[in-house]
């Protein structure tokens, strides 16, 4: 079977996910590798949404957090309030899966405004919504995002989500208890960040790809780790279980 | 039948006033769209219009010119991409300026909690290390008195008007929702004034599990509206309309087909 880029991204970043995980699923790209995950290796996978959904089990994919599928199937349904300040602040879910416009070299993460001015800017996106907290006090991170030099900048425009802040060391300073941005699957492949330096760099390449392509997407002088490893391309069942759940996508049924 | 039971277009004209603090909530679930037409009908104007998710029924009433300010967490459309009236106000000023204060989800949702609660302001872990706070002056620092960790304060949020859909209440006017609760509670217990409309009057309110009710005495105004969540949804009533959310995409994109849209609404 061939697979577009997308595709392995979203099976790479499915495949990230263990099963014994809690995990908080931001909308998209998220939210499609999350639930593949529970329905491939990961079934006993519990989907936090930010709606209040705990333990969600949609049988397709919802195309909003608050979709009525989620809080039909969910163990638990808690008001917003609740999610936020019981669930997510004391550090109860193991991973936050995000989603960036931008992200950079410290895997610090804009979803607020792209510019210089943020009173003026160039594109207002939507902004944080639950990112920061989540980016705060999940255990880890984990990003999905396509790889492009205007995506991967040196710095953000706007921090709305701390990743690895200015370097080592800046999390703790921060007060920030999860430990922030471990992984950054693209649609090229997977970034981490340096153990010592917080810098991301390339660690896995998808099938085909290689690293002259990902270096060209990146917008800083991406380092490349020695050997750089290369993913697995998808299965059959994995590409199955993800075609029949984008084919089933947003359905009103 | 009650007197706090009235036409949707009278509980609007006697609680929402022009320059108004005003709060339409429900998380993607019982949003009160047909109560936001209603005020873009009345021609409400100047509006400091709070939400934790801005979508469709804000960027409506952004387009059509009901709003001087914004106080939201995420301002987009649900799964589908950009908010273009929301994104032609703040980068063109169309149909005129828009003051914004942006916020987190977290930082919203506790704003609303203290200002239920009857508290000046909440604590949460919240926006360390994040730009929001260089531009947004209702986020402050603030010390633990008993341990001396740093923490993040934010104001209450006591709108004058709050107004939520739900799924039904009884002739007396107590309220019933159940599913996706959101900040339905905080809301209408943080607002001066509030306006619930209905999917149903029935004449007891049966439990349900995960149901939350509002005594009658909380809620202002109660108001029979069916369907008066479209295109967002009630549990056990009604589906999220998703090809409504994508249509409104195209809509909202160009300002003449929104104002063909607002023509249909104002009519």
């Amino acid at each position: 079977m061939s697979w577009t880029a997308d595709e392995m991204m979203t099976v790479a970043a499915a495949r990230a996910l263990r099963g014994d995980t809690r995990c908080f699923v931001g909308i998209g790209l998220p939210s499609t590798a999350a639930n593949l995950a529970r329905r491939t290796h990961a079934p006993d996978l519990v989907l936090v949404y930010e709606s209040g959904t705990i333990g969600a089990k949609p049988d397709r994919l919802p195309l909003s957090i608050g979709d009525g599928v989620l809080a039909a199937t969910a163990d638990a349904v808690v008001s917003v309030p609740e999610m936020f300040n019981y669930w997510l602040q004391p550090g109860r879910i193991g991973v936050g899966f995000l989603g960036a416009a931008q992200i950079d070299r410290y895997g610090n993460i804009n979803t607020t405004v792209i510019g210089p001015d943020y009173l003026d800017p160039r594109v207002r996106l939507p902004g944080a919504g639950g990112a920061p907290e989540i980016a705060a006090s999940c255990g880890e991170v984990i990003v999905v995002v396509r790889q492009s030099p205007r995506a991967f900048v040196d710095r953000v425009d706007f921090v709305t989500s701390v990743g690895h802040g200015s370097g080592p060391g800046d999390r703790a300073r921060l007060g920030l208890r999860g430990r922030g941005p471990v992984l950054v699957i693209t649609d090229l492949g997977v970034l981490e960040p340096d153990p010592d330096e917080k810098e991301l760099i390339l660690t896995r390449l998808h099938p085909g790809v290689t690293v002259e392509q990902a270096v060209a997407a990146t917008g800083w002088k991406l380092r490349v780790a020695d050997p750089v490893t290369a993913t697995e391309a998808p299965s059959e069942r994995e590409l199955t279980t993800l075609r029949a759940l984008t084919d089933a996508k947003g359905s009103t049924a | 039948m009650s007197a706090r039971i009235v036409p949707l277009a009278e509980a609007v004209a006697e609680l929402v006033h022009d320059g108004d603090t005003v709060a339409l909530e429900g998380f993607t679930h019982l949003i009160p769209v047909a109560a936001g037409h209603e005020i873009i009908r009345q021609g409400r104007r100047g509006l400091t219009l709070v939400r934790m998710t801005p979508d469709i029924v804000y960027d409506q009433l952004i387009g059509a010119g009901c709003a001087a300010k914004l106080v939201f967490s995420w301002a987009g459309n649900p799964g589908v991409g950009s908010l273009h009236r929301f994104r032609d106000a703040v980068q063109h000023a169309w149909p005129g300026p828009l003051e914004i204060e942006e916020h987190s989800h977290a930082g919203m949702a506790n704003r609303y909690v203290a200002g239920a609660s009857g508290l000046p302001f909440a604590v949460l872990r919240g926006y360390l290390g994040t730009d929001l706070p260089e531009h947004t002056a209702t986020v402050a620092p603030i010390n633990c008195p008993f341990t001396g960790e740093t923490l993040t304060a934010v104001p209450a949020l006591n709108p004058d008007v709050g107004i939520v859909h739900a799924q039904r209440a009884d002739r007396a006017g107590n309220v019933q929702f159940w599913g996706i609760t959101g900040v339905h509670k905080e809301v209408v217990l943080a607002s001066a004034r509030s306006l619930v409309t209905v999917e149903e009057v029935v004449d007891e309110l049966t439990p349900v599990p995960g149901a939350v009710v509002l005594p009658a005495w909380v809620v202002t105004r109660v108001a029979h509206v069916p369907g008066g969540a479209h295109p967002s949804y009630a549990m056990g009533y009604s589906d999220r309309d998703n090809d409504y959310y994508r249509a409104w995409d195209e809509i909202s994109r160009d300002r003449d087909a929104f104002r063909e849209w607002l023509a249909g609404v104002t009519a």
